[in-house]
């Protein structure tokens, strides 16, 4: 089944929140090789402003693929999961994601384009704090079409 | 972004064309089960051989993320506190294949493309090259300095 071309500028309703914990800020820090003490001390990070640990730039990714799977494994958008390539991503800021935070996702489908016989894909997750935004995520994937 | 008492690089002491210390990041099997597991992205074509084959690969390759989670390491660690990052985008243009016997290094460099007094931003261009590959294409992070 074809990707359906109808989804672009479709919303999906918000998932349940994601509560940002130190541990996993921790966690994700190590694993990239973040070894700025920010993410793991909280006195650090009061000293230059932030009300607790904050997560590395793309920690973003963790919250926002939750709300990407809603629409990659929605039945009605015939998007193959063992077909999907990550062709971009973009962050945009508005502060840093903080321990303590409580981030609902909103994910939009902003385009659905044929490309040389695969799908092209861009979704927007908007991250929020309550009425704060967070962060923009903006990725592109690849649907490859079949042999 | 970022407090007042920040230690972060001040826009007065950058320049464009600046070269940022760039670093080596070595990437094993074990290193992609942890970002697997510290980012939830268990998907098998990044640690199972056997699967990444099956579906066309010639190997286990890293997450995508994972590089350009690394990536921005070079401009943090520069800059002086992660989080400074207003920006962050980039292409990912080749995977980086990680073999079980030797695993990959992936060599990271960033430089100062563009410096803005209005916002007192810096827009960085990060290269990331695996062997021969470049494995992300347009790598580009704006932050915000002192």
């Amino acid at each position: 089944m074809p990707v359906n071309e109808q989804f672009a500028g479709r919303v999906y309703p918000p998932a349940a929140p994601y509560g940002v914990s130190a541990a996993k800020i921790k966690e994700f820090a190590e694993a990239v090789g973040s070894l700025d003490p920010v993410h793991t001390d909280r006195a650090v990070a009061q000293s230059r402003g932030y009300r607790d640990v904050i997560a590395p730039p793309t920690f973003a990714v963790l919250i926002a693929q939750r709300s990407e799977m809603e629409f990659i494994f929605d039945p009605e958008a015939g998007v193959d999961f063992s077909r999907v390539v990550h062709g971009e991503q973009t962050f945009i800021h508005h502060r840093p994601l903080t321990a303590g935070d409580e981030i609902v996702g909103v994910l939009t489908v902003d385009s659905v384009k044929p490309a040389g016989g695969h799908t092209m894909i861009v979704t927007r997750t908007e991250l929020t704090a309550g009425e704060e935004p967070v962060c923009t995520a903006l990725s592109t994937i690849v649907v490859r079409g079949g042999e | 972004m970022g407090g007042t008492l920040s230690s972060a690089k001040a826009f007065e002491d950058v320049a464009v064309g600046d070269a940022l210390p760039g670093k080596t990041v070595h990437i094993d099997r074990a290193r992609l089960v942890q970002y697997a597991g510290a980012s939830l992205d268990r998907n098998p074509i990044h640690w199972d051989e056997r699967f990444a084959v099956s579906v066309g690969l010639p190997d286990v390759i890293a997450h995508g993320m994972f590089t350009m989670g690394a990536a921005i390491t070079v401009v943090t660690e520069w800059l002086g506190d992660a989080g400074r990052v207003v920006r962050y985008s980039t292409r990912f243009t080749k995977p980086v294949v990680v073999p079980y016997d030797t695993g990959a290094d992936v060599v990271f460099t960033g430089t100062v493309s563009a410096l803005d007094p209005q916002t007192r931003q810096a827009t960085v261009e990060l290269g990331a090259n695996c062997g021969s590959d470049k494995v992300l294409g347009r790598a580009t992070a704006v932050v915000q300095l002192r």
